[in-house]
């Protein structure tokens, strides 16, 4: 402790190097929240996605239909709790770039099947209660300045409403999100309202969401779903919602592998710039660390002093670049809508963390060395 | 000219002492080679799926689908529709026949080969005259597929990115087994990452009947196109929406080629401002080492301006020789790199191949050089301001 001071001459001793190497960190730890983000966006919700949760879809692939009489039939299946189903409906507000999801949905059992989904109590029953009636996410709420009560007409790009020109929903309620990082994009709408305008809709959904009594019999419950399908019309492939969400993930592409890839090059850059001052430095005070074994510090000593030098800059700059980047992030999807889950988990955190420890070590490491080799008599001699 | 030979002279000096600074000039090169590379790698997926979408699309061809869908997968023709589409003035004729090809675009699951979980790929049913729609599509392996059999043929893309839908292969989907006779080749655009089958054998073993979703019709000339849509349009019969191939593909690139630029761009930002700051260090530590050697200069006699000159000039190459190392490996490491991901509008995949093109590399060292500006101005002022005598005592 008493070595304090001494270290916090030697930061200061370049003020302006130490303040640039400290700013090009911090800019290093504002990406690192921020890509931590976008690959958490990219993910989807995997993060959040129910554990007890299962969904069923066509085997043949998820655009495909399943009959709406399943629904017993799986209910009927041990270890199924409770069951609900969505369809995607894909309708167009305005232009198609304010792309939102819409799912329609049998409101009753769908909310009990996502608590995530936080309205109060009259806009619960006022939803329920309309079947022109839909609820939206907050956040699509926000975008578009949408009110309970307004009226939102959509272009049906996949479902005509036949007898009418386009659909119009009444807006009940606008809901939170109970989970962080639960997405509070999408639209739902009465499955039965859809039903009722487009009757081809009638006795088909898109895909089952069913709760189970134990995640731990998850593989042993969506066999059984998907046996008791077998060899009827409509084959059935039952996962877990969060390897739904991976696989939707996957099929983007690997969104992880080029963050990580990204990130290793930033780091890599920045280990080289910090570890450059650093060594530049101890270079400057060879003479004076000289002076330092002389009086009688040990080369752990000098190791110990240049590594808590290190340690400090990285740390105060990592500190820094962390706190600004997770602020940052805190703002908010700044595409408008296209990443709706972009927010930083405690686990990338931690990681940063441990990051900023990893970097002033490394960037530390070979001026230190370099220090305690010194030889006192070689290092006085040296002008 | 007194100036100029000045400014020759210093930054001569200038470069004949760069090899004594290697170590911190070495490390301005690699942060900039560094930002570079990501730049240009990122932005490259961007210009790779941009090309893959319209290359796909040709001016002459028109596609027809069904009023208000925005993409083939929403939309359903009938077989009266159909027919009066290819009877619509306009559509190329050969041999009796217009060239125009009815078609069905179903999704079906394959495992990718990266991740082994399950991709929506698109499976097309096509008519015979889809091959002469599309000109540029040739079996290069096997054969074509036989009508009125459960056979296919499978994109060059698709078959690489994809498992089990290799030539001999025999994929089950839903009810039916098809067996893969061919693979097609495309010079890599959107339609390589497809299997095509026989739009009637599709249609049956999806339970279709008699339907189709779009109209691929070859048009006389690009010309033709106003009015193909304008006798389309005001046939009472119809309701319909006409789009030229090349707008409905180049329509698909656009979301997720302003979503790569807009996330590549601004990484690569963050990136160059961290790696300013680096270029700020060792453009400072260059100006310290030689604080004595630019007194000294100035005392004899040489102006501030042709100091700073060089010494930005010293930045600006440092950080171009980055740029250019940055670009040659993002351009060895990600040109071709061949991948494949979700188109939205159609809910399947397309395959593509990372493109690095030439603008990308300009822009890449462009990029460099502003960032070599920035990074020695004010090191370089501080040279030009130091007081000579106090610069020359400096140990």
């Amino acid at each position: 402790m008493k070595f304090l001071p001494l270290i916090w001459k030697n930061l200061l001793r370049r003020k302006v190097r130490t303040l640039f190497t400290m700013l090009s960190i911090v800019v290093a730890f504002v990406l690192f929240c921020v890509l931590a983000a976008i690959r958490v966006a990219f993910g989807g919700g995997i993060e959040v996605a129910g554990a007890d949760r299962l969904l069923v879809i066509h085997k043949i692939s998820l655009v495909q239909f399943l009959p709406e009489s399943y629904r017993a039939d799986i209910e009927a299946i041990d270890g199924v709790v409770d069951i609900s189903h969505q369809t995607w409906f894909g309708g167009i507000y305005q232009q198609p770039s304010n792309f939102f999801p819409q799912f329609a949905v049998d409101p009753e059992s769908y909310l009990r099947l996502y608590p995530e989904i936080v309205l109060s109590a009259e806009e619960r029953e006022g939803w329920l209660r309309n079947r022109a009636g839909a609820i939206v996410g907050r956040s699509t709420a926000d975008r578009f300045g949408w009110e309970v009560g307004d009226r939102i007409p959509l272009q049906g790009a996949l479902w005509r409403n036949e007898g009418a020109l386009g659909w119009e929903f009444v807006i009940e309620g606008v809901y939170e999100a109970g989970a962080e990082g639960f997405d509070t994009s999408t639209f739902y709408l009465h499955h039965d309202y859809l039903t009722e305008g487009s009757p081809i809709v009638r006795g088909a959904v898109g895909l089952y969401v069913l709760r189970i009594a134990d995640p731990a019999q998850a593989a042993d419950v969506a066999a059984a779903i998907d046996l008791r399908f077998a060899n009827s019309p409509a084959e059935t492939r039952t996962s877990s919602e969060q390897a739904f969400l991976q696989g939707l993930t996957n099929q983007v592409g690997n969104v992880g592998a080029v963050v990580t890839a990204v990130l290793s090059a930033v780091f890599f850059t920045i280990v080289i710039i910090a570890a450059n001052t650093m060594v530049q430095a101890v270079r400057e005070r060879t003479g004076e660390l000289a002076v330092l074994k002389t009086l009688g510090f040990t080369d752990g000593g000098v190791l110990a002093l240049v590594m808590a030098e290190s340690l400090i800059l990285v740390g105060a700059a990592g500190g820094l670049g962390l706190w600004l980047g997770h602020a940052l992030v805190g703002l908010g999807d700044p595409t408008g809508g296209f990443m709706p889950t972009f927010l930083m988990p405690r686990r990338d955190i931690a990681v940063g963390v441990l990051l900023v420890i990893g970097l002033g070590l490394a960037a530390g490491a070979v001026p230190a060395w370099a220090a305690t080799r010194l030889r006192i008599v070689d290092a006085l001699r040296r002008v | 000219m007194q100036f100029l030979s000045q400014l020759a002279a210093v930054l001569g000096l200038t470069l004949r002492t760069l090899p004594q600074r290697a170590g911190s000039s070495f490390i301005a090169v690699v942060g900039v080679a560094g930002v570079v590379i990501v730049f240009v790698a990122v932005l490259s997926i961007a210009e790779g799926f941009r090309a893959a979408m319209t290359g796909a699309g040709s001016p002459d061809t028109a596609i027809v689908m069904r009023g208000g869908s925005d993409s083939e997968l929403n939309s359903t023709l009938e077989l009266e529709t159909t027919r009066i589409v290819k009877d619509a003035p306009g559509v190329r004729r050969s041999g009796g026949g217009a060239v125009a090809s009815a078609e069905l675009f179903v999704v079906v699951d394959v495992p990718k080969r990266s991740t082994g979980t399950a991709a929506n790929v698109p499976l097309r049913g096509v008519e015979p005259e889809a091959f002469g729609v599309r000109e540029d599509v040739r079996v290069v392996e096997g054969r074509p597929f036989e009508f009125g059999t459960s056979e296919i043929v499978v994109g060059r893309a698709a078959a690489g990115q994809f498992a089990g839908i290799g030539l001999g292969d025999a994929p089950r989907w839903g009810d039916s087994a098809w067996t893969v006779v061919g693979i097609f080749e495309t010079d890599g655009t959107a339609a390589e990452s497809e299997v095509w089958a026989d739009a009637r054998v599709v249609q049956s073993a999806y339970r279709r009947g008699s339907t189709f979703q779009s109209v691929y019709a070859k048009l006389e000339t690009p010309g033709a196109f106003g009015a193909f849509r304008d006798a389309l349009g005001d046939d009472p019969r119809l309701n319909v929406m006409v789009e030229r191939e090349s707008d409905y593909y180049l329509a698909q690139s656009q979301a997720l080629h302003a979503i790569i630029t807009t996330i590549g761009s601004g990484i690569a930002a963050l990136m160059a401002i961290g790696a300013v700051f680096g270029a700020i260090n060792t453009m400072y530590a260059a100006v310290a080492n030689r604080t004595r050697e630019i007194a000294t200069l100035r005392a004899l006699g040489f102006g501030n301006v042709p100091v700073v000159l060089s010494i930005v000039a010293e930045s600006v190459l440092l950080c171009a020789v980055g740029g250019v190392l940055g670009g040659l490996a993002a351009y060895a490491g990600f040109n071709g790199y061949q991948t494949a991901t979700l188109n939205w509008q159609t809910f399947s995949q397309v395959a593509f191949a990372f493109l690095v093109t030439p603008a990308l590399l300009a822009q890449g060292i462009a990029w460099a050089v502003v960032m070599g500006v920035i990074g020695g101005l004010l090191p370089a002022l501080r040279a030009a301001r130091l007081p000579v005598a106090t610069a020359l005592r400096e140990s």
